[in-house]
């Protein structure tokens, strides 16, 4: 019998159909590469076995009744920041120890009302803050990739980290994973896998430890563009307990598979030809544009002049949310608690032993940044260049364009401990130069793999839609897959 | 704009978080480097440019004011650190 974690959820789900195997099967395969992988990888922080089994026999039970849901039997990994009912739910941080919700996020009680069944909770950054998972409290997952040749171990990109690294090493069928300013896109591009961060308010935020609100939005990483498109179908929904989530019906984004891109006008932002830029990653641009000429869409050189103000501005907007958001660990209601002489001494001690020194940093800045006589200077300009951020999007999609053509990072995965980046904050922050100016837009983007660098490590592009135009990225997507071929690691794990 | 010292402890005591001297020399540069990369927002005319507060057109949804959930004080305190029937307990506050 092929391993059954070889398989991608459409196969698994044909197979399942077929009855070649059950989803306890399926899910003691699952388990079983989880036990021998993990050690090496770090990608879960808490695995539920016994959670699993029981969720995949009931799967079995209503498959034998003849109730199946769009992802009857299919194992998934959760981002750790997913709010999972009795089960581990500490976003990556010391300062939730020991945090067992009562409560479901709605993206993941819409998976498994869809039959999916839970391996376990995936390693993060701490809050969802970081670009390369080495800010988890857990520790740093390594990538499944490693140059040609190399033993070297390198980041998975972050946050979600955990979940393009136990995608990429098939540790899980797919994963839910959130993307703040490109905490999808850019560990998706590091590790060969399809990530989609949807319109904001596709997906509910409700149930998911909020970082900077306004930006948020839950997305799957997948092993391929049709197993993206099957979980983000599943995973959106419109939840009366998210205000912000949009009263839109969710369409069926597979459907828009093998669609042609025909006629379609692909723009290229001259902006995002960085200086310094690798000229593999510029190649692969290149090479992207060529795939999409070849399938009959129509290339169209575009400009977003405030794309250069994004990341700054990502810095001011971020923190400043989040310092509001983390307010709430304090000692008091859940997680770590510090004793003091009184209670600010409490908060004080709690929050300095419970946050890490990214989070901190982030706290620090949007305090200040909000406080008083600093607001007008840093926050309210920064919210008027993200309306500049939007109108430039809107510019060029009111003038025809049907979506963006980017590459998805400035460079392929790097060393994990990078001396560089670990002395200058900065240096990371520029790792989502091409993701970030979608999230302060509010748009759809999806990074698919398109190549292999020099040193055989994988690299993605990006493609920004319409807001709730998601099927159009989708279907160009899978044009660039089709083209790309897919890309998996060399096992020298487990 | 660039903070110093007194302005990082200032600024840690609002966010509730301890910072021993160290820390915050060693917090006075990073938050410097970070404050300096956004200062080229400066650049931007934003003259007439409306603040963004929703990143997609949407009305505020309303709902009923009504009681639509309750009755779970001992679901809510009970990842608490220190509680007792179900009340979050906390040190003394009020003398």
């Amino acid at each position: 019998m092929t391993d059954l974690t070889s398989l991608t959820i459409a196969e698994a789900r044909d197979r399942l159909a077929a009855k070649d195997f059950t989803a306890l099967e399926l899910t003691d395969a699952y388990l079983a590469a989880i036990d021998g992988a993990n050690g090496a990888l770090n990608a879960y922080v808490a695995t539920t076995p016994d959670q699993a089994r029981r969720m995949a026999s009931a799967s079995d039970e209503r498959r034998a009744s003849g109730t199946v849901g769009a992802l009857e039997g299919i194992p998934l990994g959760v981002k750790d920041l997913f709010a999972t009912d009795g089960v581990h739910t500490q976003a990556g941080s010391h300062i939730l120890d020991g945090f067992k919700p009562r409560y479901e996020s709605t993206v993941t009680a819409n998976l498994w009302a869809d039959g999916a069944v839970m391996l376990g909770k995936l390693n993060m950054d701490e809050f969802a803050m970081g670009s390369s998972n080495e800010t988890s409290y857990y520790g740093p997952v390594v990538n499944p990739w490693r140059a040609r040749g190399s033993n070297v171990d390198l980041v998975p990109g972050g946050s979600s980290g955990g979940s393009a690294a136990a995608v990429a090493a098939h540790l899980c069928a797919g994963a839910t994973a959130t993307d703040t300013g490109g905490s999808i896109r850019q560990p998706a591009a590091f590790t060969g896998t399809v990530g989609i961060k949807p319109t904001y308010g596709r997906c509910s935020r409700w149930g998911i430890a909020a970082f900077a609100s306004s930006l948020d939005q839950a997305g799957p990483i997948a092993r391929d563009v049709r197993d993206a498109a099957i979980l983000l179908k599943s995973m959106a929904s419109v939840d009366a307990k998210d205000t912000t989530s949009v009263d839109r019906p969710v369409p069926d984004y597979e459907a828009a598979l093998g669609g042609s891109v025909k006629g379609m006008t692909i723009g290229i932002p001259a902006e995002y030809r960085m200086d310094g830029m690798p000229r593999e990653i510029e190649t692969l641009w290149q090479q992207g544009i060529a795939w999409l000429k070849d399938a009959g869409a129509e290339i169209k050189p575009i400009s977003l002049p405030h794309t250069k103000y994004a990341l700054p501005a990502y810095y001011i907007v971020a923190p400043a949310e989040a310092s509001s958001n983390l307010a709430r660990y304090d000692g008091v209601k859940y997680g770590l608690r510090v004793p003091g002489k009184d209670i600010v001494e409490m908060y004080e001690n709690t929050r300095a032993e419970g946050f890490g020194a990214e989070v901190k940093r982030r706290v620090m800045i949007g305090t200040y940044v909000l406080s008083a006589g600093y607001y007008d200077a840093y926050y309210l300009r920064a919210q008027k260049v993200r309306t500049l951020i939007k109108r430039d999007f809107e510019t060029v999609f009111g003038d025809g364009v049907d979506a963006i053509l980017t590459p998805a990072t400035p460079s392929a995965a790097f060393g994990i401990g990078d001396q560089d980046m670990a002395a200058d904050p900065v240096k990371m922050y520029l790792n989502d130069i091409f993701t970030v100016t979608v999230n302060m837009a509010g748009l759809p983007g999806i990074a698919v793999p398109a190549g292999l660098d020099g040193q055989g490590l994988p690299l993605g592009l990006q493609l920004i839609g319409k807001p709730f135009d998601e099927e159009t990225l989708f279907r160009t997507a899978h044009v660039i897959e089709q083209a790309a071929g897919r890309f998996e690691p060399d096992k020298w794990w487990g | 704009m660039s903070v110093d010292t007194a302005t990082v402890k200032r600024v840690a005591k609002l966010a509730r978080i301890r910072v021993s001297d160290d820390e915050a020399a060693h917090l006075e540069g990073e938050l410097n480097a970070i404050l300096g990369f956004v200062e080229q927002l400066s650049q931007v005319d934003i003259e007439g440019v409306e603040p963004m507060t929703s990143v997609t057109e949407m009305a505020m949804k309303k709902r009923q004011d009504a009681v639509t959930d309750g009755g779970k004080a001992a679901d809510i305190t009970a990842n608490a650190p220190n509680s007792e029937d179900n009340f979050f307990l906390v040190p003394k506050v009020v003398e």
